[in-house]
């Protein structure tokens, strides 16, 4: 058996794959920061397009050209960049926005023929949306290439014409496709497109190198380029210790064996071994927080809005319309009318309009934040320290009411949550709510977490910004359904912490206990939320902490 | 590729193919919501639908694929007469796409050019009597949210706007597949879908392989592939036409309405729209099936797509609400 790649080697390789079939392995993501290394792979991609990540539809698909229209006065249209056919180059491909990812998902499917990703990201979750990470067969990490190691790549022209013309021709051994499914499945790689790609690339690595038949070092080679960086692989140091662990479908991998000669079929272990091989230390971590995080980052709603769809309007600018701009008519119109008597240039009078005239639309609008309050309001909590829990949001209150921020008020006591409040702007009408809440009864922690939960949901889905801030000695004897059961009622609120966590709730813990509970302490690591003991009579830094949490 | 990938060759993922084959049956029934991991043949499912709907008869250059001449909208202009038989339009609205192309918006450049006042149809408009597939619903954006909403209750979209004051039908089913991973479906939303359904990546290595196989034949040896799978197709079709014609004919006993209307109680699913769409489906799935009545069988093979997204959401609930539908279902409807 073969030694595995080098990590150059293995650039090369996949620089070899991505120019003799393009369509069929559907791309390349290059990871690593523009150096000279980069520089080097990027000399031998094949002739392509450049897009950026605020490309608009125009430019991609194709449209009016308006500036020529205009000074035309009949319709002049371009086509767009991705009509060329050629491969297109998406530069910065960490900053990729979901919609242009859509739609260079859409035309990779269609017609496109390869998309090569030049991701800059330094930082884990700085990476190239999944929908296109998914759909791009080969994988390259230029991060810690040193240079010396690299040499310039020149792809022989001639063998790559070899090379296609033997693609048609490739075949592959009776097993492999058996092989790779069954890795990408040990790996954790649900994605059914993973081992189709990989196909793809086996088949255009054997044509470079002239086989007829992929070999076992060409099928290990193509696992490596497009498996690797997908699977979620078991820890590397248990790795040198031990024999890999055996996929699940090993002995149909043995049946399967019995009717041809051995040595043709690649066992599974080998093909993982290579995969492994091609890992950059810390690179799995580093690939799944990215996709850890860039998941907890696409909530549907409430997150920041650019400003040219609605809200409020904000002076129009000049610019040229395009992907979600809009003309302003009458603005436009106005800019162009001191210019008519000049611009007519005919005795058919009409309209002249420049590109110079035209105004764009704008608009502001920003996502009010919401601070819920779910306030401990239990006999315990009362005795202690609801006073000054009161003092705390009173003096969060007045904040909040400088930067309008909506506020709602919940208590739980007794045997249940009530909310006091509802998401409202009155200063006013919460003060007296809050210095009219009465305290005493058991400590239906999860309760109070839960419509806390609710409420936060509820608000987010109006398209605002909540931050729940609970204030509680922690010592939750109420269960959810009401009983009590101390036991109970921890495991439910510890549940819907987690579901908070969950949904992405920022937070903040306060712990008005006369000394720090470590059980709220928990809470809050559980929540992701800042925890805060109430300091005695500091009402100054609560208010900061609390700040810090929103601002964040 | 020339052809999409066949329906018929889609391996495993009955509950998704079955879904979208009723709504071709009864496209009243009001789209399909298809939530699961990526590369589960989401999209390729909805591509391989577009070639396996029935064909339409339409006014030719109609914006709106109008079925008659006098439904040709006034805004239109020119008179259109011509009847041309065309396929059912499977529209794609992408992530980002703009009010005004989902919509439609007055023609800058028609009345900058021309200084003509004159609408550009949005997707809404070709989508009518057709299909509207979003992918990544769940990460649409609000406001092109709101617009939907509003289209797929009313069957009309309304722009009103740049001094224009124009309406046109647009009945589509609506088609939205995602991640639930990435972001949540609004409940307004979830509901006007009539069929969910959850695809898993199959989990045995056979069915995996045979889908590499399928694929991999497709894109490798396409004529052999299309022609082998062309039949299968080309039934399915028939089979819906025949569901189709059948439909209106069907018995419904009073004791299914009956049966519809107790489980959707036991369900506390919200208003009525779940035993409208669950009766429709099981309709729907009895004439595909070639019955002459509904029965309870026929209710309970649709019930967990029907109504498993319009149940109270639990956040507690780590088991899903599909498997609370068929817990209820099996005491329900014994």
């Amino acid at each position: 058996m073969t030694e595995a790649l080098t990590p150059w080697q293995r650039a090369v390789a996949a620089l070899a794959v991505l120019a003799v079939d393009p369509a069929g392995v559907k791309g390349l993501w290059l990871r690593g920061r523009a150096s000279p290394v980069r520089e080097r792979v990027a000399a031998a991609l094949p002739q392509s397009r450049r897009v950026h990540p605020s490309i608009d539809d125009t430019s991609l698909f194709g449209g009016v050209d308006l500036a020529a229209t205009l000074a035309a006065g009949h319709l002049i249209r371009n086509a767009g960049l991705l009509a060329t056919g050629a491969p297109v180059v998406l530069t910065m491909a960490e900053r990729c926005p979901p919609g242009l990812s859509a739609r260079l998902s859409r035309w990779l499917d269609d017609t496109g023929p390869c998309l090569i990703a030049l991701d800059e990201g330094s930082e884990p979750e700085e990476t190239l949306p999944s929908a296109l990470a998914d759909r791009l067969g080969l994988f390259l990490d230029l991060g810690d290439l040193p240079w010396f190691d690299t040499e310039a790549v020149a792809l022989d022209p001639a063998q790559v014409a070899r090379a296609r013309e033997l693609l048609s021709a490739v075949q592959l051994p009776e097993g492999a496709m058996n092989s790779l499914t069954s890795v990408a499945f040990a790996m954790g790689i649900t994605s059914l497109r993973a081992p189709l790609l990989a196909l793809a690339v086996a088949r255009a690595l054997a044509a470079w190198r002239g086989e007829t038949t992929a070999s076992d070092s060409t099928l290990r080679n193509a696992a490596e380029l497009t498996l690797a960086h997908r699977g979620d692989l078991p820890q590397s140091a248990d790795v040198a210790q031990e024999p890999p662990p055996p996929p699940p479908s090993e002995p149909r991998e043995g049946e399967d064996n019995q009717p041809q000669n051995g040595e043709d079929l690649l066992p599974d272990e080998i093909l993982l071994d290579a995969i492994r091989a091609a890992l950059p230390a810390g690179l799995l971590e580093q690939l799944t927080a990215g996709r850890a995080s860039r998941s907890a980052k696409g909530s549907g709603s409430g997150a920041v809005r650019k400003g040219n769809h609605r809200g409020r309007p904000m002076p129009s600018l000049p610019g040229t319309p395009g992907s979600g701009k809009r003309i302003d008519l009458v603005a436009t119109l106005r800019a162009a009318a001191p210019w008519q008597l000049l611009r007519q240039r005919s005795d058919k009078p009409r309209l002249e309009i420049r590109k110079s005239d035209l105004r764009l639309k704008r608009y502001q609008e920003s996502s009010d934040r919401v601070l819920i309050f779910a306030v401990d309001a239990s006999g315990s909590s009362a005795f202690a320290r609801l006073a000054e829990a009161k003092g705390a949001v009173e003096l969060l209150l007045a904040q909040a009411y400088a930067r309008r921020d909506h506020v709602a008020l919940i208590a739980f006591r007794g045997l249940s949550a009530e909310l006091i409040l509802p998401p409202t702007r009155s200063l006013v009408q919460t003060k007296r709510r809050l210095t009219s809440l009465p305290g005493g009864g058991g400590t239906p922690l999860a309760a109070g977490l839960k419509m806390a939960f609710d409420l936060a949901l509820q608000t987010r889905s109006r398209g605002m910004t909540p931050t729940v801030a609970l204030l509680t000695d922690g010592r939750g004897n109420i269960a959810l359904d009401g009983s009590a059961n101390r036991d109970t009622a921890e495991v439910d609120s510890l549940r819907i912490a987690r579901a908070l966590r969950g949904a992405r709730l920022p937070g903040l813990v306060i712990d008005t206990a006369n000394r720090p509970q470590p059980a709220l302490r928990r809470l809050a690591e559980i929540l992701d939320a800042p925890y805060l003991p109430l300091p005695r009579a500091d009402a100054q830094r609560l208010t900061a902490v609390l700040q810090a949490a929103m601002e964040s | 590729m020339s052809q999409p990938f066949p329906f018929a060759a889609i391996v495993g993922q009955e509950a998704m193919k079955q879904a979208m084959v009723l709504t071709a049956i009864d496209p009243g029934i009001g789209g399909v919501l298809v939530f699961g991991d990526r590369g589960t043949g989401k999209s390729t499912a909805v591509r391989a639908l577009a070639a396996l709907l029935p064909e339409i008869r339409a006014v030719e250059g109609c914006p709106v694929n109008s079925a008659r001449p006098k439904d040709v909208p006034d805004w239109v202009g020119a008179k259109l007469t011509h009847m041309i038989t065309r396929p059912t339009p499977v529209i794609d609205l992408p992530l980002g796409a703009t009010e005004d192309r989902v919509v439609g918006a007055l023609d800058i450049e028609r009345a900058l050019t021309r200084g003509e006042k004159a609408f550009e149809p949005g997707l809404l408009a070709r989508a009518n009597r057709g299909y509207l597939y979003i992918d990544e619903v769940n990460l649409l954006e609000d406001h092109i949210v709101d617009l939907l909403l509003d289209v797929a209750q009313s069957g009309e979209n309304v722009v009103e706007r740049e001094g224009l004051s124009i309406r046109h039908a647009a009945r589509f089913v609506l088609v939205g597949s995602g991640n639930p991973e990435e972001g949540e479906l609004r409940p307004q939303l979830l509901d006007r879908f009539g069929l969910s359904v959850e695809v898993v990546s199959p989990r045995d290595v056979e069915t995996r392989v045979e889908v590499m196989r399928r694929r991999d034949a497709y894109e490798n040896d396409n004529a052999d592939f299309m022609k082998k799978w062309r039949a299968k197709d080309t039934a399915l079709r028939k089979a819906i036409l025949a569901a189709r014609a059948a439909l209106p004919g069907l018995k419904t006993p009073g004791a299914m309405l009956h049966d519809c209307a107790s489980l959707c109680i036991a369900l506390g699913s919200d208003g009525l729209r779940g035993e409208l769409t669950l009766l429709r489906a099981a309709r729907a799935q009895a004439a595909f099936e070639g019955a002459a009545t509904v029965t309870r069988a026929h209710l309970k093979t649709v019930a967990t797509s029907a109504l498993s997204h319009r149940l109270r959401r639990d956040p507690l609930d780590e088991a899903g609400s599909g498997s609370r539908v068929a817990r209820i279902l099996a005491e329900t409807l014994p």
